[in-house]
């Protein structure tokens, strides 16, 4: 980075220091902050409308879309995480490209052979060919992916729950006045259900936050992976050699989250006291008082 | 509408070139001196090195892709990417699911390290090691008890908090840990010889790649240039590769030195 860091192993003190927090492999750590907050910004809506999916399927009159939807949510929420990422993301991988293969390939040659799965050239997602951005931007989509399938399926509970926990009273008033079901739900039912479902999802979007470093199985680097690589001792070999240091980088993280985690906070607390206004609920009563 | 036409254009081009499709290679990145990743954030490290000679031997195009250890068999047989060199010992094991190329390290010793020369590392103790390593396999037989971690520098770290009482690895991975310890660390017991060497992992089906590779190999060993890169990256008193193939002092090598 600076000029003076071409010979590192001269160095002392602070223009030591500063060479080593600007080394390419800290440019990478301070990018993969960027990283995370992507993934959760491009995650929490994706995975929220699965949820609401999940959470409408799983109250349909319609049976079979009824059980997909508790499949679904209790398939997934049984399902532990690391696990579910091991699997579901390589799962994914083969069947897309499998469903590729049966189009553009020669399909008398099978796929499966022995331990190995395998396509050809044309059926490979990403082409071997392709530059690294692709494959890069391929593993994060796969990771997208996978988060918002166990995140939906929580989020789906949740959702659900909340929609069972609108006063009935509420439903039979808007079917008195000759609503039909689809605007039942679309009028008041789900307008009303938020207030009731923003503390789950609030919880939710907290565990997301820190589920992150599953990504590394995935192959993406998030802060937790390079937190760990950087911190870890050095030996000689390389060109920054320090012990153990892996305190310092987990506290920098934890101030992090704690940033985090205090920012959604803040905008939690603001949604929930939005989304309570005038509504048949605690909340909602001491508004009401507050505002007379 | 410009940016589309230039992806467009971009994935048609990478279309075009399809039949020279580059061989991809995984690593783990937190073995020193097997592979690494280096201060400019890239990987690096003997396998890395060796894996680049074979590729141009080979008349290859090679890249390196990152990949965890845990999921680093399952990506492999998924044809996520072509080959494995992360310091991998060949074993029996391992053949069951994927095949090797011929050895690229000679069979190494693995050893004990803690705190305490005299440290108990047979029944009763508790050692660490990294997660489905020969060596882990090895600890579990031998009577201690196993204590696992994801990566190789946690196993270093259990010792030195107290976790374990001691550390079983790569002797060649344990080296410089040892040595740069101030004396903290020190050898317990003998070296243990373990597996059949550090191959390529290839996949099962992929007989082509591995013929391609072994004879990039062989001439390796055979011109010295092998030797030559375990010189560079391995402290005194690695195992290098003789006339023959097997495994033999500095004293007995041919070493062809590289940069």
């Amino acid at each position: 980075m600076f000029a003076y860091c071409a010979d590192p192993k001269a160095l002392e003190g602070l223009a030591w220091l500063s060479c080593y927090l600007t080394s390419g492999t800290h440019l990478l750590f301070y990018a993969s902050f960027g990283t995370v907050l992507f993934l959760l910004a491009v995650t929490a809506p994706i995975a929220l409308l699965f949820g609401f999916g999940g959470a409408l399927a799983s109250r349909s009159h319609f049976a079979p879309l009824r059980w997909f939807g508790k499949i679904y949510t209790s398939m997934v929420r049984g399902v532990p995480d690391v696990v579910f990422f091991m699997f579901v993301p390589i799962a994914l991988d083969q069947l897309f490209e499998y469903l590729r293969s049966r189009v553009s390939c020669d399909t008398s040659v099978p796929v499966r052979q022995g331990n190995d799965f395998i396509v050809c050239e044309a059926a490979k997602l990403p082409r071997a060919a392709s530059p690294e951005w692709v494959h890069d931007s391929y593993g994060m989509f796969l990771a997208v992916l996978a988060f918002s399938i166990v995140f939906g399926a929580f989020a789906a509970n949740v959702l659900y729950g909340a929609m069972n926990a609108v006063p009935r009273a509420q439903l039979e008033t808007a079917e008195a006045y000759g609503m039909t079901r689809r605007q039942v739900n679309r009028r008041v039912l789900i307008p009303q259900m938020w207030s009731y479902a923003v503390p789950g999802l609030s919880n939710l979007w907290m565990i997301l936050i820190k589920a992150t470093p599953l990504l590394f199985l995935l192959g993406v680097e998030d802060i937790v992976y390079w937190a760990r690589e950087l911190g870890g001792s050095k030996t000689s070999a390389f060109t920054y050699p320090h012990p153990d240091w892996r305190l310092y980088y987990f506290l920098a993280i934890l101030v992090f989250y704690l940033l985090m985690t205090w920012a959604s906070e803040r905008v939690l607390s603001r949604v929930r006291r939005r989304l309570s206004l005038g509504q048949a609920t605690m909340g909602g009563e001491t508004l009401r008082k507050a505002g007379a | 509408m410009r940016t589309t036409l230039t992806v467009a254009a971009a994935i048609a081009l990478t279309a075009g070139i399809a039949s020279a499709a580059p061989v991809r290679i995984a690593s783990e990145g937190a073995y020193p001196p097997y592979n690494l990743v280096n201060d400019s954030g890239e990987l690096d490290g003997f396998d890395i090195d060796v894996g680049n000679e074979i590729c141009e031997r080979a008349e290859l195009e090679c890249v390196w892709v990152k990949n965890d250890w845990d999921s680093i068999l399952p990506n492999l047989k998924s044809s996520n990417y072509d080959a494995i060199m992360a310091g991998m010992s060949i074993t029996e094991e391992r053949q069951q699911e994927i095949q090797f190329s011929q050895n690229y390290f000679p069979p190494a010793a693995s050893a004990y390290a803690a705190m305490d020369a005299e440290a108990n590392v047979g029944d009763g103790a508790v050692v660490a090691a990294q997660t489905a390593t020969i060596q882990a396999a090895h600890v579990a037989e031998s009577g201690a008890t196993l204590l696992e971690f994801a990566t190789p520098d946690e196993t270093v770290s259990a010792v030195r908090n107290g976790e374990a009482d001691a550390v079983f690895a790569d002797k060649d991975f344990l080296e410089p840990v040892v040595v740069e310890s101030n004396g903290e660390f020190s050898w317990v017991g003998e070296d243990v010889p373990l597996g059949g060497g550090i191959g390529v992992g290839i996949r099962q089906s992929d007989n082509e790649l591995r013929e391609k590779m072994d004879a990039a190999i062989d001439s390796m060993k055979e011109d010295g240039t092998l030797n030559g890169l375990i010189q560079k990256w391995f402290a005194e008193g690695a195992m290098y590769f003789g006339p023959d193939g097997e495994a033999v002092a500095e004293a007995d090598a041919t070493i062809t030195p590289v940069e």
